[in-house]
């Protein structure tokens, strides 16, 4: 009898090769997709959001959930304190970062052409990771757990807190995010800029400060994002922010990206290719299996999911 | 006094001077016309005055305070709005929402009121109130453009070609209700390329030519101007 590589999940082994695929596997499994899905969801909003107003791929935006993540060790494993308050400063210090950025780098170029924009914005991302590096280090920090978190069984499933929370609170964010872009003056006067910004300034609304306000939201996403990742992982290192931004990119991109539904439609699509590309064997492809998903929207469907497709304007 | 006085205005985009030295001025209550063929710096002078271009030089007087250098959404709240060229409504919006933007300086009671206001103006508006403004016709959405401006309050509205790409119906339509706002006590500066509905409707005109004002007078002295009949009102 074949001995069990370690390297390949279990689920491979029971489903695919014993032909005994177990309902509580599959949950497990649908909960993992759920919870990585969750956090990119929650990171792709933030990306879609900057890019609906001021047509910016923010490729500084991953970089700002690294930002996060060490705050968090900071506060609890340097200054040992309270992990509310690390996550409190980790979303505040996100946000901050976020609306400094913006009005350091990328307000003095509002009437610049796009492309200046774009380079200034992996300028960013460069800089913070570099800067990341010197302050902290190249290796791996350890952010010590939030709360002792007991795992619930359910029916035999076992349930990680961490992925329930996660799940919980992408969903709450979502559900607080469109109320605030649906109903709120401050929600229509950020839809009206990312329409027509002259037209808006002639309204009376202060585009430089709604523009501000949006990269604030954005950036507190990212830090809700960045605390949930490092339940998740426990890790923060200067180059995390990259992948984890590409492919929340790629989850934007994916869902339509300027489209809010579709930012977390598309972090859960991502977050679910990924998990079940792993479950049935194949981890080694699981970043390409995101980016062919982004191959094969761009060709098929440009806009993405949700996207609108560009109008003209009469 | 004048309610807005232009003096001396020059404006440029890059090396092209599109406005050379202009000066004009408006009294409370008046509708004042800025006729001229395309490109004779109208809409430009239109942009200026609402804070979105800056000009070379010259000064810009609303109710005796200077508006050179004070940024656009300053202005709307001084009482002078703009309703731009080609409309320019939020197409992805509703036409409440819409008219919501337009009363962005202002409190929730008071555009409550005005509100009633626009829509006893523009009744269609208040029909289509949940529509999404990009599903409405040319005529609706001018309509809404004209209410969105008006939201703010505006003691000086300036109107930015209103009667463009719409059908000779709707242009006597939006006609009579610029008519109506000014008998309400609205000061109207309109800029149109019809110059002959224009001149009907204003109290005094000006006629702009590459940037350079080269005629004035009342609408009823223009309409038989010889050169105005020439180059603006086919013969």
């Amino acid at each position: 009898m074949r001995t069990q590589p370690p390297a390949l999940p279990r689920f491979y082994w029971t489903c695919v090769r014993e032909r005994k695929c177990c309902a509580v596997t599959i949950l497990t499994q649908v909960l993992n997709g759920l919870q990585l899905g969750s956090i990119y969801a929650l990171v792709a909003l933030g990306y879609t959001m900057v890019y609906g107003i001021i047509l910016l791929l923010n490729f500084a935006h991953g970089d700002i959930i690294m930002v996060g993540a060490y705050i968090s060790w900071i506060v609890m494993s340097q200054l040992g304190l309270n992990p509310v308050l690390a996550i409190v400063l980790s979303i505040v210090g996100c946000a901050g970062l976020g609306v400094l950025i913006d009005k350091v780098a990328y307000q003095p170029l509002r009437e610049a052409p796009r492309m200046s924009l774009l380079i200034t914005a992996i300028g960013v991302s460069y800089f913070l990771e570099n800067g990341a590096q010197l302050v902290f280090g190249a290796d791996a920090k350890v952010v010590p757990e939030y709360f002792d978190l007991p795992s619930m069984s359910v029916g035999g499933v076992s349930l990680s807190a961490n992925a329930i929370i996660t799940i919980v609170v992408t969903a709450i964010s979502t559900i607080v995010l469109t109320i605030l872009v649906q109903k709120t003056k401050l929600g229509k006067a950020m839809r009206a800029v990312s329409e027509d910004m002259g037209a808006a300034r002639l309204m009376g609304i202060n585009v430089n400060n709604t523009i501000s306000f949006t990269f604030a939201v954005g950036s507190v996403l990212a830090g809700i994002g960045a605390v949930l990742y490092s339940m998740a992982y426990s890790q923060a290192t200067p180059t995390m922010g990259i992948m984890l931004g590409t492919k929340a990119f790629v989850a934007a991109v994916l869902g339509g990206i300027g489209s809010i539904p579709g930012a977390v439609i598309g972090g859960l699509l991502v977050g679910f290719a990924e998990v079940f590309v792993s479950a049935i064997g194949l981890s080694v492809w699981q970043d390409a299996v995101v980016f062919l998903l982004l191959i094969i929207v761009l060709v098929v469907r440009p806009t993405g999911i949700l996207g609108r497709p560009m109008t003209e304007k009469v | 006094m004048a309610m807005l006085s232009v003096s001396d205005l020059a404006v440029s985009y890059g090396a092209i001077k599109a406005v050379k030295g202009i000066s004009f001025d408006i009294d409370e209550g008046e509708i004042v016309t800025l006729i001229g063929a395309n490109g004779a710096g109208k809409s430009t002078t239109l942009n200026t005055i609402a804070g979105l271009i800056k000009p070379d030089s010259g000064s810009i007087k609303f109710s005796g305070e200077e508006l050179v250098g004070i940024k656009p959404h300053k202005i709307v709240a001084r009482g002078l709005a703009l309703c731009p060229e080609g409309r320019r409504v939020f197409t992805h919006m509703t036409v409440s929402e819409n008219l919501d933007m337009g009363g962005y300086t202002r409190t929730d009671a008071e555009n409550k009121e005005t509100l009633e206001l626009v829509y006893e103006h523009f009744p269609r508006l208040k029909e289509r109130m949940n529509q999404v403004a990009g599903t409405l016709s040319g005529g609706e959405q001018q309509m809404l453009a004209m209410g969105r401006a008006l939201m703010s309050r505006p003691k000086l509205l300036m109107l930015d070609e209103p009667s463009m790409g719409l059908a000779p119906i709707l242009v006597d339509e939006i006609f009579e209700i610029i008519q109506a706002l000014n008998k309400n006590g609205t000061t109207i500066l309109l800029v149109e390329q019809n110059a002959n509905m224009a001149l009907k409707v204003a109290a005094r005109g000006y006629v702009l030519e590459t940037g350079k004002i080269v005629k004035t007078g009342t609408g009823a002295e223009l309409l038989v101007d010889d050169d105005v009949r020439k180059a603006y009102l086919g013969g």
